[in-house]
């Protein structure tokens, strides 16, 4: 057991809240979180739908295994039809929520239709209703969530909710939750704006409970974290330095994109790293980073409270940005840094709680302000365009158009379409550094081959968390490949993204891989849901998913010619480091993909790979 | 050999008695008490009402031996008067009692109105367990029950009626429920729910009248007839202190002490309901009839008794009240001060209502409903006179930071220290 | 000699392994509302605050209580609540100055911190060491004093 076994179906355009209960076989053969939650939206939604329609769907979905001990068990998903990529949307976030939601006795909430005029939704236990969010619409996510606490009366609501930047439906708004937890990709809070959903606020005293051995259970799940605690990566390095323990490390490989990928190192790194978060500033002496945080249930803690220089330009005057506040984590750093020659730790921390408070991607508007910068280096944007001079390198510029785009204004809006629609519109498509139109994370696909596959094979584009291969390309994790190898990497990818699937689904956090595989995820979700959850179970799951992902996208539209990458990683070769003078192999490397996927040339799914997978 | 002479077996006695005992291990001790049964708690009742416990349930000791084992004479007695100069308590039927130091902690006794008919058959106070006998024989499934008063005790008996499947009426002089412990919204939505409840609620009304008959007419200043098969007068309470009238004991509402709970006549103390004591905060006497200040000052005449120097920091002013479900608190000076601030958050669909009061950065008092998770902070705040500082404003913004402000202000300020601290008990 | 819970709040992570091993312990649940040890989040320092009872001596709720629901447990110190002879009063709950007794609407009875009998769960769960169970070598007061020292919550700190 463990799952819930009940899921709320709302229907914001009738305004009804119905309990079901959860289909306990899908539920077996997708766990849950992404898998399960991406098996009710292919069901559901007719795959050629405007994402942006009410037709669409929009699912809140935890995993069996949130709300539990097991160590990071806090995540849920949030899934939908994106309409920045088109594709399926699964974005993932930590924080207290999820679990809050499974202890209130729901395993997911589906969000169908458009509601006529802003709400959202209040459960508290059994209790779910939708509520009048005309006071709410225009507001942040921090005052969205000060205020429905004290609405409530209850300080330890949790609360998922849009910014401005959702109502605005930017097409990279995210859904935020516990001030600076994000399912961050893909516009999944354009989504939710497109429906006039603001937030949902959950309360949950009932718990987790119905664990199916639970001796087994806290058995495993205490060895469990005991691997973790005794890991270099989970009980040391990301501790101490977060995810941007990676800053330097990916910089000296050679693999850090720079300037809209025009470099593949970068010559701030160091300025913007894990280690200078660390560093007493010159001007008040103290540190840039406060503390370390952990998500519901994690005992890696990765996460990183900082407060800004009050001094800097940023905040001057803005007491409002002097409290501590989640940030920087790598992705950011490198989006809002080193995609745009910025090296300002104070200017991108300012940026980045911009992206939290009003809820957007930093990952697809840092690439986007890296290709609006590198448009106007080459003269295609101006000054007056922009609404300010935008060269590679500018804090100033970075800070002002995270401040247009979040509220909607001038050029911000530009922006806020994304760098596949807004290269397009200025007549430089290839400038724009995506796969199916998302904007690529912290890794250069040509230093690094099989990351470079996994962004063009990505169900939800450009992305690292679809299979993180620098895992094993990098940092040697479970087995150091070559990154400047193409050979072998489409066998890597498949088995990161299979496995990842699983990991997701489960409703524990993908970083638990970095000591964890698939032999240590098994025996926790088999003490806690059903003891058929083997290793190679879980790996079929895994794969299932992944091609069930694929299915719909193919459905939608996508084809073979969209598993590619921007003519730059393909043409132009990296300048320095390791791999100087690689681009990425790709054409070398999807064949292979596709038949160890057992998919057509056309990257459709063979019968027999149908079949194998019960799909 | 110093003897002890302790009057009332409620809270305040038998904690005084114990701690007497603790610190003095010698000395002789004898709690009087009134009633028939071994020492027990009136606060108890409505769960016996309700069914929840038996009548052993109700006792403040529940080991048999208890009393024995701490050398605690435990007799029955009434006292009817003092003799400050032979040091002796006169009890009903002539006996009288030598003391070297007296405690008196009579509690305090229900008040009856001046009700036509306010003694007939079937009209009872809910206050002692055989008053809760009678209650349970009358409070029968359908049966008809007027209940005057719906202060504290009114209240907290109603789940227990509600409970035993009354059809209940309830009228209260007060121009809302619990005017003396919560404030017009607070009182306002506890009316509001019982009535969602089922129970017809009359505020701004009196009984003028009660026809015994059977069943019982009551007239309201309504002008309405309620016909009732129990009344029960839960019109309040006052400190059980006729014996003292004519004494040299000093007496106010309750009878007068100092900040140690000595009254005027050395060596006499009172503590707990028939207490009014000196309040080192506001500088003025007050009696405050429940059962955390019974224990602190029961406490503080024991200390003093056996020869330590104890004193009151003040008189705890606190009260939590479970109406059929909603809960409600009161701390000190919820109804603020002139020149104070004001800050209160209602929600009367989700039941959830917060009122506090400031002066200064200092909370003063604060009125809940529907808040029960660490809602004692709010007592620590209050009567650790804490500084809020920035956290004023914080909560001025938002109420509900309450757990958060009392961790951050006093705490980290340091000012309320664990029990353990002799200079604050 | 026996022990106490010792927080140390500066290592505190947020995880809340300590609230879902409490509420585990006493309920067979996973349910942070259920638990009996706190973690505050205080946003605008960064820091976090596990908070419970301290079992302090002369125990307020111990002595609010009207039916000697709350006694002492010999062995571990703790000020232990009875739920079978807890009415469900809530005194107790306004009398801790402290916040850290609460009443239980499933239950109708209050609850505290009672040291799991001296094995405390929230110890064994936290993965940082912030929660410790260690020798009473130090009095209530100093307890109380290095807990405010480590809290600093006030909007000025750092």
């Amino acid at each position: 057991m463990a799952w819930a076994g009940k899921i709320l179906r709302v229907n914001l355009t009738d305004g009804t809240v119905k309990s079901e209960a959860l289909n306990m076989q899908w539920a077996r053969d997708y766990i849950g979180s992404r898998g399960l939650g991406s098996k009710y939206l292919v069901e559901e939604v007719d795959a050629k739908v405007d994402p942006l329609s009410p037709e669409n769907k929009i699912i809140w979905a935890t995993g069996p295994l949130t709300g539990t001990m097991a160590s990071t068990g806090g995540r849920y998903t949030v899934i939908t039809k994106s309409p920045l990529t088109g594709a399926i949307a699964c974005s993932n976030s930590g924080g207290y929520w999820g679990a809050e939601l499974k202890m209130a006795g729901w395993d997911m909430i589906i969000f169908e239709g458009k509601s006529p005029k802003p709400v959202y939704l209040y459960v508290n236990d059994d209790v779910a209703e939708l509520r009048d969010a005309a006071h709410l619409w225009g507001k942040s996510v921090f005052q969205t969530e000060e205020i429905i606490k004290k609405t409530h009366q209850d300080p330890l609501m949790r609360i998922s909710s849009i910014g401005k930047a959702g109502e605005n439906q930017v097409l990279f708004a995210a859904v935020v939750n516990d001030l600076h937890r994000a399912a961050g990709r893909s516009g999944v809070g354009a989504v939710a704006g497109s429906k006039n959903l603001k937030a949902i606020a959950v309360r949950g005293t009932k718990g987790v409970g119905n664990i199916r051995d639970p001796k087994a259970f806290m058995q495993v799940t205490f060895e469990k974290k005991k691997i973790l605690a005794e890991n270099a990566v989970t009980g040391q390095g990301l501790p101490a330095y977060g995810t941007q323990v990676l800053m330097n490390v990916i910089n000296e490989v050679g693999a850090l994109p720079t300037r809209n990928h025009r470099d593949v190192q970068f010559e701030g790194a160091k300025d913007i790293s894990a280690e200078a978060m660390k560093t007493p500033r010159k001007t008040d002496g103290k540190t840039h980073l406060v503390t370390n945080q952990a998500c519901f249930g994690c005992t890696i803690a990765c996460g990183r409270i900082s407060k800004i220089d009050e001094t800097h330009f940023t905040v001057v005057n803005k007491p409002e940005y002097w409290g501590a506040s989640g940030g920087l984590e790598y992705e950011a750093a490198w989006a809002l840094g080193a995609a745009n020659g910025v090296n300002d730790l104070e200017c991108l921390q300012y940026v980045n709680v911009l992206c939290n408070e009003e809820g957007i991607d930093p990952i697809s508007f840092g690439a986007t302000v890296g290709a609006v910068m590198e448009l106007y280096e080459l003269g295609v944007l101006t000054k007056e365009q922009i609404g300010i001079e935008a060269p590679f390198g500018s804090a100033k510029a970075l800070a002002f158009l995270a401040e247009e785009t979040v509220n909607g204004r001038g050029f911000g809006k530009e922006i806020g379409q994304g760098a596949k629609r807004l290269t397009a519109k200025y007549g430089r498509p290839e400038l724009a550094m995506h796969s199916k139109g998302q904007e690529f994370p912290a890794y250069d696909g040509r230093a690094i081959q099989g990351i470079g596959l996994a962004y063009a094979t990505s169900n939800r584009g450009g992305c690292h968390l679809r299979g993180y291969t620098i895992a094993s390309e990098v940092l040697g994790i479970p087995v150091k490949t070559d990154p400047t190898e193409s050979e072998g990497k489409p066998e890597l990818v498949k088995a990161f993204q299979d496995a990842t699937a699983a990991f997701d689904s489960s409703g524990l956090c993908i970083f638990t891989s970095f000591a964890w595989s698939l032999p240590d995820l098994a025996p926790q979700l088999a003490a806690a849901c059903d003891d058929g959850y083997t290793t190679e179970e879980l790996a079929k799951i895994g794969e299932r998913i992944w091609n069930m992902e694929r299915d719909f996208n193919n459905r939608a539209g996508f084809t073979a010619k969209d598993d590619t990458l921007p003519k730059r990683l393909l043409e132009e070769a990296c300048k320095t480091g390791p791999s100087k003078g690689k681009v990425n192999e790709l054409a070398k490397m999807l064949p292979k993909y596709y038949e160890v996927r057992g998919w057509n040339p056309d990257g459709t799914l063979k019968p027999e790979t149908r079949a194998r997978l019960g799909l | 050999m110093t003897h002890h002479v302790i009057l009332g077996a409620g809270p305040a006695g038998v904690i005084a008695a114990e701690t007497i005992r603790k610190h003095a291990p010698q000395d002789a001790i004898t709690i009087v008490g009134d009633e028939p049964e071994p020492p027990y708690s009136r606060m108890a009742i409505p769960y016996l009402l309700a069914g929840n416990i038996a009548e052993a349930g109700t006792h403040l000791r529940h080991a048999p031996d208890h009393f024995e084992r701490q050398r605690i004479t435990v007799r029955r007695g009434r006292a009817v008067s003092i003799d400050t100069v032979e040091r002796e308590v006169a009890l009903e039927g002539g006996e009288r009692l030598g003391f070297d130091r007296l405690l008196i902690a009579t509690g305090s006794r229900p008040v009856k109105p001046p009700v036509p008919g306010i003694d007939s058959p079937g009209v009872h106070t809910c206050w002692t367990l055989d008053d809760a006998r009678h209650i349970m024989q009358l409070a029968t499934k359908g049966a008809r029950v007027l209940q005057m008063g719906a202060g504290f005790i009114g209240c907290i008996i109603m789940e227990a009626l509600a409970t035993r499947g009354v059809k209940l009426t309830v009228v209260e002089m007060g121009d809302r429920m619990v005017p003396r412990m919560m404030g017009p919204t607070a009182g306002g939505m506890i009316k509001a729910w019982c009535e969602s409840k089922g129970i017809t609620v009359r505020t701004g009304a009196r009984v003028e009248a009660i026809e015994a008959e059977a069943p019982l007419s009551a007239r309201l200043s309504t002008g309405e007839r309620v016909a009732a098969d129990l009344v029960i007068n839960a019109t309040g309470v006052k400190p059980a202190i006729g014996f003292l009238e004519g004494s040299v004991i000093a007496l106010g509402v309750g009878v007068l002490t100092d900040a140690r709970m000595q009254t005027n006549v050395p060596g006499i103390y009172a503590a707990g309901d028939c207490a009014e004591a000196f309040d080192a905060l506001t500088g003025k006497t007050v009696v405050s009839a429940i059962q955390p200040n019974a224990a602190e000052q029961a406490r503080i005449a024991a200390l003093n008794m056996v020869g330590q120097c104890a004193s009151l920091r003040q008189v705890t002013q606190i009260n939590v009240l479970d109406t059929l479900g909603m809960i409600s608190t009161s701390f000190g000076n919820w109804q603020g001060v002139t020149g104070g601030e004001h800050v209160e958050l209602t929600d009367e669909t989700l039941g959830r209502h917060l009122s506090l009061q400031f002066k200064d950065d200092v909370l003063i008092g604060a009125n809940s409903v529907g808040w029960t998770d660490q809602v004692g902070v709010l007592r620590g705040l209050v009567e650790g006179r804490v500084h809020l500082g920035p956290w004023k404003d914080e909560l001025l913004r938002d109420p509900t930071l309450l757990s958060k402000a009392y961790l951050g202000a006093a705490q980290a300020q340091g000012q309320w220290v664990s029990a353990a601290d002799a200079r604050r008990r | 000699m026996q022990k106490v819970l010792h927080i140390d709040a500066g290592k505190c992570t947020g995880c809340l392994q300590c609230e879902m091993a409490c509420s585990y312990e006493n309920y067979q649940v996973f349910a942070p509302s259920k638990s009996r040890i706190k973690v505050f989040d205080f946003h605008a320092t960064g820091k976090k605050v596990p908070y419970t009872c301290t079992q302090c001596d002369e125990a307020w709720c111990l002595h609010a209580c009207p039916v000697e629901a709350i006694t002492v447990d010999k062995a571990t110190g703790a000020k232990v609540v009875s739920e079978a002879t807890c009415v469900g009063c809530k005194v107790c709950t306004i009398a801790c100055p402290f916040g850290t007794v609460n009443y239980v609407q499933e239950t109708g009875k209050v609850q505290k911190c009672d040291l799991c009998g001296g094995e405390p769960a929230c110890t064994e769960a936290c993965p940082t060491g912030a929660i410790t169970y260690i020798d009473a070598n130090w009095t209530g007061l100093g307890r109380m004093a290095e807990w405010a020292n480590k809290l600093g919550n006030q909007p000025v700190a750092n």
